[in-house]
């Protein structure tokens, strides 16, 4: 039996911060529907009102902005379904632009979009994970309806220059959405320095329960619902309000602001620290994602001679969560398509994990992996093939 | 029971988790000296496994393996190589993925195709000990299966061609032996085969 669990797939899900949790508790009284005109109805719409400003604020929007969805793949699928809106098509504007990176939320809609007649282009990136611009320059045009480029990328962490890729953008008169899923939390989001008209949040990696989503439309930017048939969200998504996750959203939010820088230099320390230490201790391997352009607590790393899935699970014999780079372990045989986006090719993409720290990651949890993780390769790669 | 084991437990069995915590008669020794040695499967792929067999008068005396790939490639190869230990070289040609599965206590529907290359590089490491001897294969054919019924088109002429190259898609392989081209019934089963053995044979 594992000695101890040492949580590193935060990008995958956070665990619930305690705080938020009694937030949580507490909401479950609230049980009035919020769309009532009575005094527990009331109570409620106030609660979700507060939490919409502490969103709001996390990423410098008004509150107005803010649109509460059931996760970040129904705020992305949300902005997709604009492009089937004719204020957004006016004028013969039937492409969308999206990268090569993408969460499977916005790039498995490629192919209802094309049947539906848009043209659908994906950009490149480079062996770092960054969009080619080049090729996003010459892509743009006075067709393109909508962009959407991830703002940081869940399997290696990138960040890409959000700001910079607005302007060109809006210079070829297309809307701009970035999937900033991966990004809060991590980095600071500023909606009106980057200039975007949408942008997608997730009330699970930011120590939020599951089932909480978030949108961000800017005030003015063309609009239609995806869930119909209700007033509620100022008729921009039906659905009874969450009160409960809306509430974790908003707590989770404000723990953000208040928080989150301090709390990204922790974590960038510890990441290092692992980083660091796995290189120090096991050889072939090939770290991938940008050096500095990266989110705080994702290192993805490949090892050579060494399978993912069995790594994992070795690790997790020691009471260690992490996450492979490789699909496998989900039922397909391709290796990870970010991975191979970047040109780390099959035979190591196959043999890459990812850690994702977090919150709760001690200095204590870094030098167990430290200590665990260089055996399992060795034993790995002594009943390897290679 | 802990969570830990659980968890552990929807994915894989009891005997895929022992399998793969202690895998059995791996290959550790480099100066081994066998009678027949089997690879199949590429690290590109995801999996590679190699088979080395000692042979005692037609039967397997002993067998060591190395594996690249998942936990289920692993404990397959494991398990496979507890099971063939003193069978005749028959017996051992044709052990096929559903009895390495079974006795593993199943695998999850999307791991099966780990539990091929077992049976494949243990059949490559047979062929390579009746080749190093100068023997025929008096194997191969029992065990091939008609899939395209019209022309006579066996599993292992499929491999074949697959193994050496000469075909990578469904097109080719019916341009070269007219498989699927009277009632085409076969075509699915063959696309599928062609897919399985390019994974283990392909780059």
């Amino acid at each position: 039996m594992a000695i101890r669990t040492v949580y590193m797939d935060n990008n995958a899900t956070t665990p619930v911060d305690p705080r938020v949790a009694k937030v949580v508790t507490d909401s479950l009284d609230l049980y009035g529907n919020p769309s009532s005109m009575h005094t527990l109805g009331r109570d409620a719409h106030r609660e979700i009102e507060r939490a919409r400003a502490l969103t709001a604020d996390m990423i410098q929007a008004q509150p107005r902005e803010i649109v509460f969805t059931g996760c970040g793949s129904e705020s992305n699928n949300t902005v997709i379904n604009l492009l089937f809106l004719p204020k957004v098509t006016d004028g013969g504007r039937n492409k969308f632009i999206s990268t090569v990176i993408e969460h499977p939320s916005i790039y498995e809609l490629d192919e209802m979009l094309t049947q539906r007649g848009i043209e659908v282009v994906r950009i490149g990136v480079d062996e770092l994970g960054k969009i080619r611009m080049g090729e996003l320059k010459k892509a743009l045009d006075e067709k393109t309806a909508l962009v959407s480029v991830m703002a940081a990328n869940n399997e290696i962490g990138t960040i890409q220059d959000i700001a910079g890729i607005s302007t060109m953008v809006h210079d070829a008169g297309a809307l701009m959405h970035t999937d900033a899923v991966q990004a809060a939390g991590k980095i600071e989001i500023d909606v009106r320095k980057w200039g975007v008209d949408y942008l997608s949040l997730s009330g699970h990696k930011i120590y939020a329960p599951k089932g909480i989503g978030a949108l961000y439309i800017r005030e003015g930017a063309p609009f239609g619902p995806f869930l119909l048939g209700g007033h509620q969200e100022d008729a921009r998504r039906a659905g009874t309000y969450n009160t409960t996750g809306i509430m974790a959203m908003g707590a989770a939010s404000e723990m953000v602001c208040r928080e989150g820088r301090a709390e990204t230099q922790r974590i960038a320390r510890l990441r290092d620290r692992l980083e660091q230490g796995i290189k120090d201790r096991v050889d072939r391997i090939r770290v991938n994602g940008h050096p500095t352009d990266r989110v705080a607590g994702t290192t993805n790393i490949s090892f050579y001679g060494a399978e993912g899935e069995s790594i994992l699970l070795y690790l997790d014999m020691e009471g260690i969560q992490v996450s492979t780079g490789s699909a496998c372990a989900t039922g397909s045989l391709e290796p990870s398509y970010v991975l191979m986006e970047t040109g780390v090719g099959a035979e190591l993409a196959h043999g890459s994990i990812r850690f994702s720290l977090g919150r709760y990651t001690t200095e204590e949890d870094v030098e167990y992996v430290i200590e665990k993780l260089p055996p399992i390769i060795e034993r790995l790669r002594r009943m390897s093939t290679l | 029971m802990s969570d830990k084991q659980t968890i552990f437990n929807w994915v894989y069995t009891e005997k895929v988790k022992d399998h793969f915590m202690n895998p059995k008669n791996i290959l550790e020794d480099d100066d081994y000296q066998e009678d027949g040695k089997g690879l199949v499967g590429s690290m590109a792929c995801g999996d590679q496994m190699l088979v080395a067999i000692k042979v005692e008068n037609d039967r397997i005396a002993d067998i060591k393996w190395r594996t690249y790939g998942c936990a289920s490639a692993i404990a397959s190869t494991s398990m496979m190589s507890e099971m063939v230990k003193g069978m005749s070289l028959e017996e051992a040609y044709s052990l096929t993925p559903q009895m390495i599965t079974s006795e593993l206590g199943g695998l999850p529907e999307h791991k099966f195709h780990c539990s091929v290359l077992g049976d494949k590089a243990l059949r490559a490491a047979v062929d390579d000990y009746l080749e190093r001897q100068g023997r025929d294969n008096p194997y191969k054919r029992q065990t091939a299966k008609i899939v395209c019924e019209c022309k006579g088109i066996t599993d292992q002429q499929i491999e074949e061609l697959v193994r050496d190259g000469s075909v990578t898609t469904l097109g080719q392989l019916q341009e070269l032996t007219g498989l699927g081209t009277v009632c085409g019934g076969c075509k699915d089963q063959a696309d599928q085969m062609l897919h399985d053995f390019l994974h283990i044979y392909g780059k």
